[in-house]
């Protein structure tokens, strides 16, 4: 505002420069696509792991293979929480479009539920698999496989934490501007999540057990 | 002073406008994606196709398919998004991504073919 006094007197002169575009966006106008190229960056992380996965993704060292410890029907029903949680985040968003608190709250807690449960069954089958002795040090295709995976559980992971506390902050200021910024930056998250799966399931399960 | 405030914080609102999802867009991205899920999950675990290397081809093109659903869809990329440099950063990363996949696949396997024989037999015993 200073700024403003100051340079009032010669506006015309120094229109040139255009001060007032630094001031285009409201305050917080460009977290969104901040957070965007955020995940953009995450998604280099995920190609990497990806590569280095497909890389060693033959390298049994006499462990298991693949199809041998792989089991479809649990990758399935994960597949099926993470989409149903997309399309449940949805909801949460256009119920907050349409200033409904209670509603968003409620999409929001079953996403995160879902999220959850994507999160457990992963946990039980990795327990399976170091029963099995499937351990990630057991071969170079088991490493890959435990890091890209584990990776993107533990993004799932945050995102569940990320969810409870915008449900704390939901429940004590409501719909407020500064609240729903931060519900569209988790739902770039969590779509961003269920795209890496999309990879995931068909490089790694999928591919996997046609090998 | 304050009047100049106000309309500017009146702009920043009305220029802020926050692009508006409709129920119907996430149903339609929500059934598409169930059906480009399914059917890899179908081809693979009842081996519908004899041939392997058809059913990966298949099920990588409906992976693609799908990330493709999921951003339009769910992410919402668009030539509007942020004066496109959404999607101009999309982008961006899609071909670093496929250079990094592909790169890497490509030469580890040349690298991997070019390497001389090593049995296992002899790698393992003492020289």
């Amino acid at each position: 505002m200073a700024a403003d006094a100051v340079t009032e007197p010669h506006a015309t002169e120094l229109s040139f420069y255009d001060v007032e575009d630094k001031h285009h966006h409201a305050p917080g106008g460009s977290t969104l696509i901040g957070f965007w190229i955020y995940l953009m960056s995450d998604a280099l992380i995920f190609a990497t792991l990806f590569a280095t996965y497909g890389v060693l993704s033959t390298s049994y060292a006499g462990g298991p293979a693949p199809h041998e410890i792989f089991e479809l029907p649990l990758v399935a029903l994960n597949t099926a929480l993470l989409l149903t949680s997309s399309i449940t985040y949805g909801f949460a968003v256009i119920a907050m479009q349409e200033d409904k608190l209670r509603a968003t709250q409620l999409w929001l807690a079953v996403t995160g539920l879902l999220g959850a449960g994507f999160v457990g069954i992963e946990l039980f089958e990795f327990g399976n698999l170091i029963a099995e002795g499937a351990t990630p040090q057991r071969s170079a295709f088991l490493s890959a496989f435990f890091t890209l995976v584990s990776t993107h559980g533990l993004h799932v992971t945050f995102g569940i934490i990320w969810v409870g506390v915008m449900l704390v902050q939901l429940g004590q200021r409501g719909l407020i501007a500064e609240n729903k910024r931060r519900l569209m930056c988790l739902s770039m998250f969590w779509h961003f999540l269920d795209v890496v799966w999309i990879g995931v399931f068909t490089f790694v399960y999928l591919l996997g057990a046609l090998r | 002073m304050n009047d100049a405030t106000h309309s500017h914080d009146d702009h920043g609102h009305g220029h802020d406008e926050a692009p508006h999802f409709t129920r119907r867009g996430y149903l339609i991205g929500f059934l598409l994606s169930v059906v480009l899920t399914a059917i890899p999950f179908w081809l693979v675990m009842t081996g519908a196709l004899q041939n392997p290397a058809v059913t990966t081809i298949l099920i990588i093109g409906f992976a693609v398919v799908q990330i493709l659903v999921h951003t339009v869809c769910f992410l919402h990329v668009n030539t509007r998004a942020e004066g496109g440099w959404t999607l101009m950063a999309y982008v961006f990363t899609a071909v670093l991504v496929v250079i990094v996949l592909a790169g890497s696949l490509w030469i580890m396997y040349h690298l991997n073919s070019n390497m001389m024989p090593m049995p296992s037999a002899e790698m393992g015993a003492p020289s």
